[in-house]
């Protein structure tokens, strides 16, 4: 019997190292329901904006941590439309207790994508918890989304994206990603990007 | 309020009957002892969604993301809680034109026991003023109901924070039990 510490991306021993701009395009490709999307600070939007801009994107600019709360609280507002949010792995690690809030209020209508390089990579590539430690889809499974999973490669990707849209609960979907950095970078404008996606959402007029 | 016709209304009775009547319908928060009568008469009305969130930034993440799908939230917290928002504050909620409506019960003021409640206290305010968060210290029922009801209307309108300070001499407050 082994007694290999299960650890982090590490632990997710199968799963294959991908890259975020192509599985954010994969994800966007799939989106046929003008379901919403928030994108964390940095890395995760920078792709979600290269993938095209989608009126129904959110791209945060500040408050690490906070994509999966802010998509909780579109979920609860609008509980006929599907919500993603994407984060990073030191992300997610600064606020793991939303995974814990999202488990109790269990939408149906949520999935979080966790891009996993095991880095702080927009700070200079130090490495975080998950690259040596932290497992972050057991993680999630213990706070309560018994939905929860490594994509094996892209394909897997796609199947548990696909799945996850169905909208049966809450889910994560983790990927172990290369360190490449982001493929271009957002408008800056907080306002600019909040009252679009307002209007993407259709709560405010197209005026 | 029916049943607060029945009795003295008080200052839960007047924050729970204003929400409702602008509509937010959205309630976070992180438990207080202060709070404790507020929070179980929103959790017993069906028309509030309301829930403990582990961080108060967290609360201010998810009220935001409802407020940007079009439903008008509020968020709970003490005193020691406001000092984890500053960053979200300053880098979501402010700088995005969110009408967050954030009520504060007040510690580390007339009577406080636990230094810390008061030291975090110490900062609250300026911190709220030097990022120009609109910030009102409630002392008298009387009061209350104007000023959450017209700073709600406010918030909205101008698309801008609100912050409530529900003082002891408003709440009772808590005290060091001797």
């Amino acid at each position: 019997m082994t007694t290999t510490k299960p650890s982090g991306a590490v632990g997710a021993h199968n799963a294959k190292v991908m890259n975020r701009f192509e599985l954010t395009k994969r994800l966007v490709a799939l989106l046929k329901h003008e379901e919403a999307v928030i994108g964390g600070i940095g890395n995760a939007n920078f792709d979600l904006w290269a993938s095209g801009q989608r009126p129904q994107n959110f791209y945060m600019l500040g408050s690490m941590g906070l994509a999966i709360p802010i998509a909780l609280g579109v979920a609860i507002a609008q509980p006929r439309r599907h919500v993603i949010a994407l984060e990073g792995d030191g992300s997610l690690l600064m606020q793991l207790g939303c995974l814990a809030t999202v488990a109790d209020r269990a939408p149906k209508n949520l999935t979080m994508i966790v891009w996993d390089n095991g880095i702080y990579q927009i700070t200079g590539g130090q490495p975080t918890a998950s690259a040596t430690a932290a497992d972050l889809v057991a993680i999630a499974r213990s706070a309560g989304i018994a939905n929860s999973a490594w994509a094996a490669d892209e394909a897997d990707f796609d199947r548990l994206t696909a799945s996850a849209l169905k909208g049966g609960g809450p889910s994560l979907i983790a990927a172990r990603i290369d360190n490449k950095p982001g493929t271009a970078t957002t408008d800056r404008d907080p306002v600019q990007i909040r009252e679009r996606f307002m209007r993407g959402l259709g709560v405010k007029g197209q005026g | 309020m029916t049943e607060s016709q029945t009795r003295a209304a008080t200052w839960y009775d007047i924050i729970l009957a204003t929400l409702k009547a602008n509509d937010v319908k959205l309630v976070v928060y992180v438990p207080d002892r202060v709070f404790t009568p507020l929070i179980k008469g929103i959790h017993a009305d069906p028309f509030f969604t309301t829930f403990a969130a582990t961080r108060e930034e967290e609360a201010l993440g998810i009220i935001t993301g409802a407020w940007m799908g079009g439903m008008r939230g509020a968020v709970l917290m003490q005193t020691s809680g406001f000092g984890t928002i500053p960053n979200a504050l300053a880098s979501l909620v402010v700088p995005s034109q969110i009408p967050a409506l954030i009520f504060v019960s007040e510690r580390g003021t007339l009577g406080e026991f636990n230094l810390g409640q008061a030291l975090v206290l110490k900062t609250m305010r300026p911190v709220l003023n030097s990022l120009a968060v609109e910030n009102i210290t409630i002392t008298r029922q009387d009061e209350l109901e104007f000023i959450v009801d017209r700073s709600i209307k406010q918030a909205v309108a101008t698309q801008a924070p609100v912050t409530f300070i529900l003082s002891p001499l408003l709440t009772g407050g808590k005290v060091f039990a001797a």
